[in-house]
């Protein structure tokens, strides 16, 4: 079985590095103003940011290609923005405004974007792992060479029908990559009290699926990786596993006690794995960025939360009429 | 500018708290993500980050406060290039704070203006079955909860509780708080994310005599494991000619809470109450919960126990009873009346009860009956109501279509026919999947204003 831990980098220009930084840092600063906002009381309910875990929707969306799917958990403000969705859509989202990419009426957990290929933001752990693989197997259906990536957490890698549709996707050869983002934790339940196996990416053995174990805090290591798989997926040969070692840095939702680890553990991971600043030093130690090009990107995303921000304070409630539509198409 | 640094909402349900510790001190730097402080809510200790880079200008709460209001400035932050002069002028932490422009109320005013149910019981209950001098101690149904399983693991070695985050966490709510220390890892069972999993787990220990309390986190995620809780627990005695039972409850939060949605805001009370082999409680009061819940595990049969995230918080007394019990089944008179009867259950009596009060004003008595148990349902003091009062609304937050009120209604018609004066109204939830948007959440759940409109048509006021 070719299940293997591997850290193969691909090769990449300046030019790529730079916008790997930038839509990292457009997820970081989106997802603090969002946190922010929530403490305002313009955003309610459950609320999870994917701060930490940025390069792994970037990485691999840098991989992906016209026309191929994704879907995603309740933390899903990452793979929207990564996969070109507007900001001010997706926040006046959060606020549950009109201007919201479900106009008001879906919010944090439950967004899509038929035109982008994102079927949601799901609110019930692993259901978007099946339904991943039904994007799939439509993609199958015919006959394009599409894949679809199912992202969930090493909390929804437990659920049972994980399993049935691994089997399925073998059996059948459907062209999806499980992406398990294995932030090590599921709200306060860390993996090693929830798993009777550690390694995620082997959890596909039984069923011949291959897996690898990637750095899920190196864009470069996540790009490399999305591209083997999604070769694989797209030349017939069936499903493939990517688990994606990475880490959430704030709780699992707003309310979060974080009693389950140490400040210390977060801080040594913000300091010694922390994504962003990774790029940032490969941009400066390989002469790509100038410590003041790298302050004028800081400042033009910035600009875009706060625009996002503003969108979506502003944008009105949805008209009252909007409880009665979409029931039925 | 400086920054004001407001006291952040940290729960969908948050709108005062604990400034517990402050970690930071005036002149510290601080930088975005740092940790500036703890904050106690009603469910938790948490720690509150900063969001901008700054040196601490001064700190607005000292640390011990109780009570700070949700977007009070608790701090002052300076950014690069203010100095301690900037203290005086400061602009909130974002400016976003604009309310929005349609809709006649913006979201923040939202929290304020959720109904509170009465804080203690008021006098006029009917209390049943409590013996006369009994005091009572204002208790949380959150509290309640958890002492009735703490009371009934105490005197059973056979019962134990098993979900997600039930033991290190302390409950995703923190109802199961204390247990794990209590009693220990075997019979406090934290598990995987796997619903359908665990339940047909506990269905089997079930089978064979123990005596299991399943927490669901809500009940949205027993959608997971539903064929277990119907095509295992509920009939299997029956499929056995009664050879063997299924003693377990099935417990956790129901319905809407605030503002998360349409896959966790739905109210299940009619689909369970449909089903042959379970029992279905859904308790209003603190005291209700606890006698009910203790009932439930010591109950022969499957008990489908359907709590509300909404009323955890809430404090009701409580009656000092040792070992006390609710009966299942038996449906609670709140407030006796003559004009109508207003039957509700669970988080639906808030809207009754607030009814009852305003219709008191205007001079309409209202009988209001909280069910409790939906399956076996009381519809014997329903029908001894209606044919006293001569009209009938029920009210839930359940869905319009095939609901617990449609039940009752169908019941009267059949056995209360010549007494009625009037329909009978079920006043529910919208027959709409729950939207996040505060307006359109706020139209979508059943409001008093309804039900006091229904009691005066059943009354032609
Ligand atoms: C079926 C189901 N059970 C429980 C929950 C409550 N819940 C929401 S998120 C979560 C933890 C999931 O953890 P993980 O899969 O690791 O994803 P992460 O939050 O770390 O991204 C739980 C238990 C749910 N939404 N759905
Ligand atoms: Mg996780």
């Amino acid at each position: 079985m070719a299940a293997a831990r591997k850290t193969k980098k691909s090769n990449i220009s300046g030019e790529e590095l730079k916008e790997h930084y930038r839509s990292m840092l457009l997820i970081r600063r989106f997802e603090e103003k969002a946190g922010q906002l929530y403490g305002m009381g313009l955003i309610g309910g459950f609320c999870h940011l994917y701060i930490g875990q940025e390069a792994v929707v970037v990485g691999l969306e840098a991989s992906a290609k016209e026309g191929d799917q994704r879907v995603t958990s309740y933390r899903d403000h990452g793979h929207m923005l990564a996969c070109g969705m507007d900001p001010k859509g997706v926040m006046a989202e959060l606020t549950g405004r009109e201007g919201g990419y479900s106009r008001g009426k879906g919010g944090s957990m439950h967004m899509f974007s038929a035109e982008k290929n994102f079927f949601g933001g799901h609110g019930i752990v692993a259901a978007q792992v099946p339904i991943g693989a039904g994007l799939g197997f439509a993609n199958m259906y015919r006959g394009n060479d599409n894949v679809s990536f199912a992202y969930f957490g090493d909390g929804a890698a437990n659920q049972g029908q994980v399993y049935e549709t691994f089997n399925m996707a073998s059996l059948w050869k459907i062209p999806v990559i499980f992406v398990i983002e294995n932030n090590q934790y599921a709200m306060g339940t860390s993996m090693k009290r929830s798993s009777s196996t550690p390694d995620f990416y082997h959890r596909g053995a039984a069923f011949n699926i291959p897996g690898q174990a990637v750095d899920g805090m190196d864009v470069l290591a996540v790009k490399a990786a999305g591209e083997e798989a999604v070769k694989h997926c797209r030349s017939g040969k069936g499903p493939y596993i990517l688990e994606m070692l990475t880490y959430r840095y704030r709780g699992h939702s707003m309310s979060d006690p974080a009693k389950y680890r140490t400040r210390e553990e977060v801080q040594k991971i913000r300091q010694e794995k922390d994504p962003i600043d990774h790029v940032r030093d490969l941009l400066i130690e390989g002469k790509y960025a100038t410590a003041d090009d790298l302050k004028a990107l800081d400042k033009e995303v910035k600009n875009i939360v706060s625009e996002a921000a503003e969108f979506a304070a502003d944008s009105p409630e949805p008209a009252i009429e909007e409880l009665y539509t979409d029931i039925y198409a | 500018m400086a920054i004001q640094i407001l006291m952040p909402a940290l729960s969908p349900t948050m709108e005062e708290g604990t400034l517990s510790k402050w970690l930071v001190a005036e002149g510290d730097e601080v930088t975005s993500g740092q940790v500036l402080a703890e904050i106690e809510t009603d469910k938790a200790t948490m720690e509150f980050e900063a969001v901008d880079d700054g040196k601490i200008g001064k700190l607005l709460v000292a640390e011990g406060t109780e009570g700070v209001k949700v977007n009070e400035p608790i701090a002052v932050l300076l950014e690069d290039g203010d100095s301690a002069d900037d203290l005086g002028e400061t602009k909130p932490t974002a400016k976003a704070e604009k309310p929005a422009k349609s809709g006649d109320t913006p979201t923040q005013a939202e929290k304020s203006e959720t109904p509170k149910a009465p804080a203690t019981v008021s006098a006029d209950v009917v209390m049943e079955d409590i013996p006369e001098g009994t005091t009572f101690t204002s208790r949380t149904v959150r509290e309640s909860l958890r002492d009735a399983m703490a009371e009934e693991m105490r005197r059973s070695g056979d019962v134990f509780l098993m979900g997600e985050e039930v033991a290190e966490y302390q409950g995703a709510y923190k109802i199961s708080q204390g247990l794990l220390e209590e009693f220990g890892p075997k019979r406090v069972i934290d598990t995987p994310i796997t619903e359908h999993g665990f339940t047909g787990i506990a269905v089997g220990a079930a089978f064979a005599g123990l005596n299991p309390i399943v927490e669901f986190m809500t009940f949205n995620f027993a959608l997971q494991a539903m064929d277990h809780i119907i095509n295992s627990a509920a009939k299997t005695l029956y499929m056995s000619g009664g050879q063997m039972g299924c003693p377990i409850v099935f417990r956790g939060a129901n319905g809407a809470a605030a503002r998360v949605g349409a896959q966790h805001s739905h109210d299940f009370a009619a689909w369970y109450s449909q089903v042959p082999g379970l029992k279905v409680v859904m308790p209003y009061s603190a005291a209700d919960a606890k006698g009910l819940l203790k009932s439930a595990i010591r109950d022969p049969n499957p008990v489908v126990f359907l709590e509300n995230e909404i009323l955890y918080g809430r404090s009701f007394d409580v009656p000092d009873i040792e070992d006390f019990t609710v009966p299942i089944g038996k449906a609670k008179i709140w407030r006796s009346g003559d004009d109508v009867t207003i039957v509700s259950f669970g988080i639906g009596m808030q809207y009754a009860l607030e009814a009852a009060d305003r219709l008191a004003e205007e001079g309409i008595s209202a009988e209001v009956i909280d069910l409790r148990s939906l399956r076996p349902m009381d519809t014997e003091t329903i029908i001894k109501s209606v044919k006293k009062t001569n009209r009938c609304v029920t009210v839930e937050e359940g869905f319009p279509v095939c609901s617990v009120g449609n039940h009752i209604s169908s019941v009267l018609m059949q056995q209360a026919f010549d007494y009625l004066d009037a329909p009978v109204i079920n006043c529910t939830g919208k027959d709409v999947p729950m939207p996040y948007a505060a307006n359109l959440e706020r139209l979508a759940l059943v409001t008093t204003d309804e039900v006091v409109d229904a009691v005066k048509a059943v009354t032609y006021r």
